[in-house]
């Protein structure tokens, strides 16, 4: 397990940042605003200390365990698995490619640290309750602390019915070794999520359904840190983070723009991006 | 005559064998543990039963979710609701990250009867054959359903369990051992080949019976795997036979007589008809009055029989 300092955390922030935008430049297509978004949030769970893992071993069968519900942040993944080192970075030019091991979404068959295959929104909070009511029962048997489960969700992927057939699960298994984590960055394909759908008010959402919530920052490492050490302190119901994050996060002309969910910047963009993340390191 | 029990009747209890030997099975219920007799895994342990309420989707993805922890996990709700209702959770989590789940809903067919339409999925076939790396298994009967169950939990990755809701005549024995990827020929003919899965296998029987008071001798192979096939066995027999009819308790559309259209155009064509429900809903009714209404019964069988016969 890897516990860094805040500066640290943030240092390695800043790198993943930049090989986002690289390697979405290389692709020449996939998601920048929503992985940039989650840069922090992923960042702090690798290096933070909370999560524990084995960065020598992906399968370790003590690790807590990451899925990543919002699978079209592959890259904001693909950087935090190459900082942990179970990916080389120069692999991250191969993203999207043919052949690659990085597909323009994570598969589990083909990428050492990546959980379970997402992609299909809606589904990563159902994965990871079942998960953790699995850790939880091997953990009686063994008469054992239970592991923990880390989920990433999109705001706009909330919107699936399934996350909240999950939600209730999730409460009424009382499966408090259960953190779920709202990347709230307001954004979704087709503009606002309170415009889109109505989406509003998420922590009162995940209350109502018996879940713990905390909001924080999320662009704020020491307050994601602390959000996430407060999260596996709570007993008895699973625990909800709404994550309030900017959208392209760190990158002028991506931050809070819809139209970049989804389009990779061109070489004259991805010089802009790198020269504005090169002027705040 | 044939001893009648249901193949749903072997699902709960094959899962308390299991767990019985060792087997780390779990089933994930979706508010039908009674129908579907995951209530049975309950009762013998109940941390190994997870009730998610009526919620199939999530059913799916909280059995994904037990997989990964080394977990065989079963789910259950109905046919109509357990594959249609969470496809795209079978598809882009259980088969597309190939985990140890199993699906294995029942009430599938028309047979479910007076439910009605809404409830007699006819197309779960179609859709859990087209999927990559999922297994399909259709038993004929209790000892079949048995079987399969208990080749799902001893091989990895995805499998689908076609099970039904209404007795049906026992055509394998307590000491019958069925394997994935094999057809078996229950009766040997050399006019036309009846190739049959599930309930329809019984009906198969019934139809060489009648066929042979009209001097047709009627070979009879049962799908017990519908995927992998076992093409071996199908082509040797329309050698012999020269024509053939498949029988199944599922739309005409991408169900066995599908399959068995891709393999012989293929291999070897030859006279296919297809008895099976044409691209239609059902309806309400009692199971032999529906197997009678969309021709699923034995004369419908004889029918299709004659005619392949008269294209040789």
């Amino acid at each position: 397990m890897i516990v860094e300092s805040t500066v640290e955390i943030e240092a390695r922030a800043h790198r993943m940042r930049v090989e986002i935008i690289k390697m979405l430049n290389k692709a020449g297509s996939g998601h920048p605003g929503g992985s940039l978004s989650a840069v922090e949030i992923l960042a702090s769970l690798y290096f933070g200390g909370v999560m524990q893992y084995n960065e020598n071993d992906p399968q370790d069968p003590s690790r807590d365990r990451f899925i990543l519900s919002k699978g079209h942040a592959a890259p904001v993944l693909y950087a935090a698995l190459a900082e942990v080192g179970y990916i080389p970075v120069e692999e991250l030019a191969s993203l999207r490619k043919l052949h690659s091991r990085l597909q323009g979404h994570p598969d589990s068959k083909k990428v050492p640290g990546v959980e379970v295959s997402t992609g299909s929104l809606g589904q990563g909070l159902s994965i990871s309750a079942g998960l953790a009511l699995a850790l939880k029962l091997d953990a009686e048997q063994e008469q054992s602390e239970p592991r923990r489960v880390f989920t990433l969700l999109g705001d706009g992927e909330i919107e699936e019915g399934q996350v909240w057939e999950a939600a209730m699960f999730a409460a009424h298994y009382d499966l408090d070794n259960l953190v779920a984590i709202v990347d709230n960055n307001n954004l979704q394909i087709d503009g606002d999520v309170r415009d889109v759908a109505g989406l509003i008010d998420i922590s009162a959402k995940f209350k109502a359904f018996g879940w713990q919530t905390i909001e924080v920052d999320g662009n704020d490492v020491s307050a994601v840190l602390t959000a996430l050490k407060a999260a596996v302190l709570l007993e008895d119901a699973p625990v909800c983070i709404v994550a309030h994050t900017v959208k392209g996060k760190g990158v002028s002309f991506m931050e809070n723009q819809a139209g970049w969910h989804g389009k990779a910047p061109n070489d004259e963009q991805t010089a802009q991006a790198l020269a504005e993340l090169e002027g705040v390191e | 005559m044939a001893e009648m029990i249901a193949t749903r009747a072997g699902y709960g209890e094959t899962l308390v064998e299991l767990m019985n030997e060792g087997i780390d099975v779990m089933a994930v219920e979706a508010d039908l543990s009674g129908s579907t007799t995951t209530k049975k895994l309950q009762d013998a342990d109940p941390s190994r039963f997870v009730n998610v309420g009526i919620a199939e989707q999530n059913m799916i993805d909280v059995a994904a979710g037990l997989s990964l922890a080394g977990k065989v996990v079963f789910t259950g709700s109905f046919a109509a609701f357990g594959t249609g209702r969470c496809y795209d959770q079978i598809r882009n989590t259980v088969c597309y990250a190939d985990l140890d789940v199993k699906i294995a809903p029942t009430h599938a067919g028309v047979t479910v009867g007076p439910d009605g339409g809404s409830h007699q999925m006819l197309e779960d076939v179609s859709l859990m054959r087209g999927l990559p790396g999922m297994n399909v298994l259709v038993p004929a009967d209790y000892w079949a359903a048995k079987q399969a169950i208990r080749i799902a939990a001893t091989t990895p990755g995805p499998f689908y369990i076609r099970l039904g809701r209404a007795k049906v005549p026992c055509v394998y024995t307590k000491d019958s051992r069925l394997e994935l990827g094999k057809s078996y020929v229950l009766k040997e003919g050399a006019d036309v080949t009846l190739v049959a899965g599930g309930v329809e296998v019984a009906q198969a029987l019934e139809a060489a019976e009648l066929l042979n008071k009209d001097g047709i001798s009627a070979e009879v192979i049962d799908v017990f795997s519908v995927k992998p096939f076992d093409k071996p066995t199908l082509i040797s027999s329309i050698k012999k036979t020269g024509c053939v009819v498949t029988c199944e308790e599922h739309s005409t559309v991408g169900g066995l007589g599908s399959a068995v259209a891709d393999i012989i155009g293929e291999n070897y064509p030859v006279p296919l008809e297809r008895v099976g429900v044409r691209d239609q809903f059902g309806t309400s009714g009692e199971p032999d009055e529906l197997l009678a209404e969309y021709g699923l019964d034995a004369n419908g069988i004889v029918k299709k029989a004659k005619a392949a016969i008269a294209r040789k």
